[in-house]
């Protein structure tokens, strides 16, 4: 549900935005096509962020989360077997997306280039790094965090510069852009379209940030596993 | 020397400690949930915690498992330390309890197969096989945990728990939600499983008869401390009454009185 139902309404909204606009101009191709592969791009972040905290959801809601944490599994396993299902979830729920903008639109994503598929890649960690962050507030916090595994990747998007290139974002934004991965990721995607080479700086940025974001995020949620067990509301957690 | 060193051996199995625990506390703020308690669990022993409401049945049972981290006092688990050995211990020992229950997609048998795994188990189909059988969950394997009843999921947590054959089984109101008729075959089934495979049993009930009938030892825990141990029948004639349910009344009456 979750991964067919989201993808397809973004999908079918943007295209109908883009289709609309392309009747006025022309000469509007190129942006329309930079849309929808922005579009798929966004999603990836997204589906991969919430592939993970949804399988968290999951096995709070089942009552699930004593049973693994009285078992060998360490948190670390734990954390890494939720970044495989995010994976699995997020192959069929992006492939269901860059098949469907082919369907619909003939646009094909891979037009770009192989060089996507570097910087696609990077988009997934950030969303892991996001989703491992989310989690961890859901621990702590319970039922009333909810609403951040919904919300907290787009506090990241206009930072991100998915739609625009960060050129045009006041210089204090500008800065905070360079500390985020999926900015470097997007301009980086821009350069592609327009140059045709690969984005080296860009890339090398991204990789390094998430490397910092995930190794944070993992710290993060291991120091709340802590206060978790301190104030003795694993067992409660979810209800 | 080897006919010492083997008495030496097969005293210490008879009195063999799996679980120790010393000045064991967990204070939430104010509230002390669990105050400066010893107490061991033997080998093949079943142990029984009992207590009204609030007492710090589930705390203390929380801070063996390592979900809850005491406030002070010592734990030791099968001779290791749970801070530095968490893996293999939780490896050798497992918990069960009627508030847990298992992802609700996934079908019985695909429940334990998931656990087996996590649990490493050698054989999984057969001790799989062997523990559906156990519990009388053949005809239910393979229907998700999502349609069954409250006394089928804790059936199958069971089962869950003696997937790894554990040397220590912690187990806190089991029988909560289970009839008459499973619940007394649980706890049979529990008695062999000592008697079987000498696995120590840690129990919280309140079910005072079960817990008469089931123990080895008995622990009374009111307000976060010990106040009566011991064979079933010392506590009754310490207290004075007919049977363990009367002891409880009256503790727990006094406690009103008091307040
Ligand atoms: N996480 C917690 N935070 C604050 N107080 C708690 C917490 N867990 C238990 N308590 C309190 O500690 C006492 C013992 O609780 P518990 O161990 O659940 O008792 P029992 O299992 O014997 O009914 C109760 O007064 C309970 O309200
Ligand atoms: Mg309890």
């Amino acid at each position: 549900m979750e991964i067919f139902y989201w993808p397809l309404l973004d999908l079918l909204m943007w295209g109908f935005i883009s289709t609309y606009l392309s009747t006025f101009q022309g000469a509007l191709p190129k942006f329309i096509g930079f849309i929808i592969g922005a579009l798929i791009m966004w999603d990836i972040l997204f589906r991969s962020q919430q592939g993970l905290t949804i399988s968290f959801l999951e096995d709070m809601w089942s009552r699930n989360l004593l049973n693994l944490f009285v078992s060998p599994l360490s948190v670390l396993e734990y954390i890494c077997s939720l970044l495989v299902v995010s994976i699995i979830k997020l192959v069929f729920s992006s492939g269901m997306m860059i098949a469907l903008a082919w369907l619909l639109y003939s646009y094909n994503i891979f037009e770009l280039g192989i060089y996507i598929v570097p910087l696609a890649m990077n988009l997934i960690v950030m969303g892991w790094a996001i989703g491992i962050i989310t989690t961890g507030i859901i621990l702590r916090y319970g039922q009333e965090a909810e609403v951040l595994a919904w919300g907290i990747a787009f506090l990241f998007q206009p930072f991100s510069a998915v739609f625009y290139p960060v050129d045009i974002l006041p210089p204090l934004v500008q800065t905070i852009t360079r500390f985020i991965p999926s900015a470097h990721v997007f301009e980086g995607m821009r350069y592609v379209i327009s140059t045709g080479t690969f984005p080296v700086e860009h890339f090398i940025w991204a990789v390094v940030l998430n490397i910092i974001y995930l190794i944070l995020a993992i710290m993060f949620f291991c120091w709340n596993f802590k206060a978790v067990k301190k104030k003795g509301i694993l067992a409660n957690v979810g209800e | 020397m080897t006919r010492n060193n083997t008495k030496n051996k097969i005293i210490k199995m008879i009195i063999e400690n799996v679980i120790e625990a010393r000045g064991l506390t967990k204070c939430f703020g104010q509230v002390c949930a669990v105050q400066n308690i010893d107490f061991e669990l033997r080998r093949g022993e079943i142990l029984g915690i009992l207590g009204p409401n609030g007492a710090g049945k589930t705390t203390t049972m929380h801070m063996l498992l390592g979900l809850t981290t005491p406030s002070s006092g010592e734990i030791k688990i099968l001779g290791l330390d749970p801070d530095k050995d968490r893996e293999e211990i939780l490896g050798r020992i497992n918990f069960s309890s009627s508030y847990v229950s298992l992802p609700y997609s996934l079908t019985v048998r695909e429940n334990l197969l998931v656990f087996a795994r996590l649990y490493s188990v050698k054989n999984k189909k057969e001790k799989i096989a062997e523990l559906l059988s156990l519990f009388q969950l053949e005809s239910i394997k393979n229907i998700p945990i999502r349609k069954l009843s409250s006394g089928q999921i804790t059936r199958v947590s069971l089962a869950k728990a003696l997937l790894n054959d554990p040397e220590i089984l912690l187990l806190d109101e089991p029988t909560a939600s289970l009839d008459p008729d499973i619940a007394d075959k649980t706890k049979k089934l529990l008695s062999d499983k000592k008697d079987r495979d000498g696995t120590s049993i840690l129990y919280t009930s309140h079910n005072m008869k079960e817990m008469e009938e089931l123990c080895d030892r008995l622990l009374f825990l009111d307000h976060g401390r010990i106040i009566a141990s011991g064979l079933p029948e010392d506590i009754i004639k310490k207290f004075g009454g007919e049977n363990l349910e009367e002891v409880f009344l009256k503790i727990a009456r006094k406690e009103q009185a008091q307040v």
